[in-house]
C-alpha cells in the first residue's frame, strides 16, 4: 500500500510536443483515481510515467515515500494492466501469472501457492495449463488482473483495461474490478476515455484535456460542479447543455428567458444538466421539442429553446411528444462559466 | 466461398503452360537426365556412354575425396548457420533499440544483401589476399601466417567468413521485422515483471522469435549448402587442389573440369535427396509450427 505524489510532473518528447503539462496531484493509501479525457489528452503518458515506462521530463514522481523518477519499473513495487492484456502468448496462464514473482527468486512452491489463490479468486483454476491464444477475451482480462494481483504490489495501473471487452462483459468486469480492488485495498490509478466508467468507479476522478488536468474531484464534484465547459460536456452522456446568455443587473438572462443571478454585469455561458430541467405547464421556459430519443427507463427530449438546442431528460411515466412544451429548471442546478475561458465562475 | 471461373477450360493451362515449361526445361528435364546419366559411365568428349549400374554410387561412397568433402559441408553448413543466425539476431536486438539515426544504421547493415555472391567473393579475396590483403595484415599481427588458397584451415576460415557475412542481412532483415512483430505492451509487460534485460530476452523475445528463426534455420542451411556456389568458387578458383569444398561445388569440379559427367550425375541425385528430405522436414515442422496468436 502506498501513497502516490506528483510535484509538478511534466513530458516532453523530443520533437518538442509537451503530452503532459506541469501536474501535481496526490494519490491516497488504498484510494482508486481514474485519469479520464478524450483521446490524446495525455492520461495514458502520466500513467506510463507512473508505470516507468516513459521518462518524466521535469518534476517528481513519488510512491510510498521514495521519489521514484530514476527507479525501474520492475523495482517500482507496482503491476499494470494492459488494454491488450499483453499476456505472454508462449507462457501458460499458470507462467503468465507467476512469471513476475519468478523473477523476484521466490521459491517455486510459494509461486504455485500464491498463483493457485489468484486463479481461484478469479475463477481460472480451470484454465492454469492453458495458453492466452484458448481463452476468451473476459478470461484473458483476468489473467491480466492475476498477473497484477499475485505480485501484491503497492500500486495498480490500469491503462484503459475494458476498452476490448464487449458491452455486457464491460459492465460485469467494470464491477469485479472494483470489488477486488476494495478487497484488497491496493491504492490504483485507472486511464480509461469512458466517462461511465470513471464514474462508476473512482474515488476521485482527473478529468485532462489536451496535456493538461482541468478537474479532481469525487465522481458527484465532477459532475454536478464541473470546474470547465470541457468537463461540463465531457463527464454525462448526454453532456451538460452550455448556453449562451448574459448577466444584466444581477440577473441572468438567455435570450429573454431569466434563468439565474449573477453580480457582475458580462457575457456567460450557462450550463444546466438535461435532468434538472423537468417539464412543467407552468414552466417559465418555452420549448420546442423536434425529436424523442425513447431509451426504455428514460426518454430524451431534443428541442430548441430561445433559438439555443437544448436537452432534456425525463422519466419513461411522464408522457411526452414533440411540439411546443414549458419546463422549469431544478434550483442550484445551474453552473455559470466565462465564455472565453471556458472556466467555472 | 465463390469459385472464380473460366468459361473456357483451355484458357487457365494456357495460363498456365510458360510457368510449367520453365520448370520442365530447367527442372523436372535436367533431373530425369541427371538421374539416367547417374547409371552411365559417359565418354569425357560425348563419344557414347556404357550402363554401369550403381558403380558411380559405390565409387563415390568410397573416394576419401568425396567423405572428406561430405565431412566439410556437414561442418561448412553448421558453422555457417549458427555464426550467420546468432550474429543477425545480435545486430538485430541492438539496431531494434537504437532511436537516433535508426534508419541510416539498419540499411548500413542491409546493403550487403544487394551484393551478389561472386562479388562477395572477389572482395573476401581482396580483403584475404596473400599479399595485400588487410585481413591477411592483420591477423598476421597475431602471429597467424595466413594463405588463402593454400593452407586448408586458412581457405575455409576465409569461406565461412564471407558466406556468412553474405547472409547477415537477410537474417537481419527477418529477426528485426520479428522483433518488430512482438507487441510492444508484451514487452513493457516484461520490463515490469522482470528487470533484468537478459532474463527479459530469452524468458520473452527470444521465444517469440522462434517462429521467424526456425524458418531462417531453413534457408540458412540451404544457404550454406547450395548458394554459396559463387563465394566458393571464387575463393577456389576452379582449382580444387587441397582445397576445401562442399558437395555442390564437387559436383561441378568432377563434372566439368573432371569431364566425370556420370559419377557427377550420381553425386546430384545424392544432393536433390537431401533437398527432398530438407523439404518434407520442413513442411512438416511448419504444419507443427506453434501459432501464437
Amino acid at each position: 500500500m502506498a501513497q502516490v505524489s506528483l510535484n509538478n510532473v511534466r513530458k516532453v518528447y523530443p520533437n518538442g510536443f509537451e503530452a503532459v503539462k506541469p501536474a501535481s496531484f496526490r494519490i491516497e493509501d488504498g484510494e482508486f483515481v481514474v485519469l479520464v479525457g478524450p483521446s490524446g489528452c495525455g492520461k495514458s503518458t502520466m500513467l506510463r510515467m507512473i508505470a516507468g515506462l516513459e521518462d518524466i521530463s521535469d518534476g517528481a514522481l513519488t510512491i510510498g515515500d521514495r521519489v521514484v523518477n530514476d527507479v525501474d519499473p520492475a523495482d517500482r513495487d507496482i503491476a499494470m494492466v494492459f488494454q491488450n492484456y499483453a499476456l505472454y502468448p508462449h507462457m501458460t496462464v499458470a507462467k503468465n501469472i507467476g512469471y513476475g514473482l519468478k523473477n523476484r527468486k521466490i521459491p517455486a512452491a510459494d509461486i504455485a501457492a500464491k498463483v493457485q489463490e489468484a486463479a481461484t479468486m478469479l475463477n481460472l483454476t480451470d484454465y492454469l495449463d492453458r495458453k492466452p491464444s484458448q481463452l476468451s477475451g473476459g478470461q484473458r482480462q483476468r489473467v491480466a488482473m492475476g498477473r497484477a494481483i499475485v505480485r501484491d504490489p503497492s500500486l495498480f495501473l490500469f491503462d484503459e483495461p475494458l476498452s476490448n471487452l464487449d458491452a455486457k462483459l464491460r459492465n460485469q468486469m467494470r464491477i469485479e474490478i472494483k470489488a477486488l480492488q476494495r478487497r484488497l485495498g491496493v491504492t490504483s490509478v485507472y486511464v480509461t476515455h469512458d466517462q461511465v466508467e470513471a464514474m462508476t468507479m473512482a474515488d476521485r476522478i482527473i478529468v485532462m484535456n489536451a496535456g493538461r488536468i482541468e478537474q479532481i474531484g469525487t465522481p458527484a464534484e465532477v459532475y454536478h460542479s464541473p470546474a470547465s465547459t470541457f468537463v461540463a460536456s465531457f463527464m454525462g452522456a448526454p453532456p451538460m447543455n452550455l448556453l449562451t446568455g448574459r448577466a444584466e443587473a444581477g440577473r441572468v438572462r438567455v435570450g429573454n428567458v431569466m434563468l439565474h443571478q449573477h453580480h457582475e454585469d458580462r457575457d456567460l455561458t450557462v450550463g444546466i444538466r438535461p435532468e434538472d430541467i423537468i417539464p412543467d405547464s407552468h414552466g417559465h421556459l418555452e420549448v420546442e421539442v423536434t425529436l424523442i430519443e425513447e431509451l426504455g427507463a428514460h426518454r430524451l427530449l431534443h428541442g430548441q429553446m430561445q433559438g439555443h438546442p437544448l436537452t432534456i431528460h425525463v422519466g419513461k411515466d411522464h408522457p411526452v411528444e414533440t411540439g411546443h412544451i414549458r419546463a422549469a429548471i431544478k434550483p442550484n442546478a445551474v453552473s455559470l462559466f466565462d465564455p472565453a475561458s471556458g472556466v467555472r465562475l | 466461398m465463390k469459385r472464380a471461373g473460366f468459361s473456357n477450360r483451355w484458357l487457365p493451362i494456357l495460363f498456365l503452360i510458360p510457368q510449367l515449361a520453365i520448370i520442365f526445361i530447367f527442372f523436372y528435364w535436367p533431373a530425369a537426365h541427371a538421374i539416367r546419366s547417374s547409371f552411365y559411365l559417359q565418354d569425357p568428349f560425348g563419344f557414347g556412354e556404357t550402363f554401369v549400374g550403381l558403380k558411380n554410387y559405390t565409387a563415390m561412397f568410397n573416394s576419401a575425396a568425396y567423405l572428406r568433402s561430405a565431412w566439410f559441408t556437414v561442418i561448412f553448413t553448421v558453422i555457417v548457420t549458427f555464426l550467420s543466425l546468432s550474429i543477425a539476431l545480435l545486430l538485430a536486438v541492438k539496431a531494434d533499440k537504437v532511436i537516433r539515426g535508426a534508419k541510416t544504421y539498419r540499411t548500413l547493415l542491409m546493403w550487403v544483401y544487394a551484393v551478389a555472391p561472386p562479388v562477395a567473393g572477389v572482395i573476401g579475396l581482396i580483403l584475404f589476399d596473400q599479399s595485400w590483403g588487410p585481413i591477411k595484415d592483420f591477423v598476421a599481427l597475431f602471429g597467424w601466417d595466413f594463405r588463402l588458397g593454400v593452407d586448408y584451415f586458412d581457405t575455409a576460415f576465409a569461406m565461412v567468413t564471407i558466406s556468412v557475412w553474405k547472409q547477415l542481412p537477410v537474417n537481419f532483415i527477418f529477426f528485426l521485422s520479428g522483433l518488430q512483430a512482438i507487441p510492444k505492451s508484451v514487452r513493457e509487460a516484461a520490463l515490469i515483471d522482470n528487470r533484468s534485460a537478459s532474463g527479459r530476452f530469452w524468458d520473452v523475445t527470444f521465444p517469440l522469435l522462434a517462429p521467424t528463426g526456425f524458418f531462417l534455420l531453413i534457408i540458412n542451411i540451404t544457404y550454406s549448402l547450395f548458394d554459396t556456389f559463387g563465394v566458393i568458387d571464387t575463393v577456389v578458383k576452379g582449382e580444387p587442389g587441397n582445397n576445401p569444398m562442399t558437395l555442390v561445388y564437387k559436383v561441378y569440379v568432377d563434372g566439368f573440369r573432371g569431364n566425370d559427367l556420370g559419377g557427377s550425375s550420381a553425386q546430384s541425385v545424392i544432393l536433390m535427396i537431401l533437398v527432398l528430405a530438407l523439404t518434407i522436414f520442413q513442411f512438416r515442422m511448419v504444419e507443427r509450427r506453434i501459432h501464437y496468436t
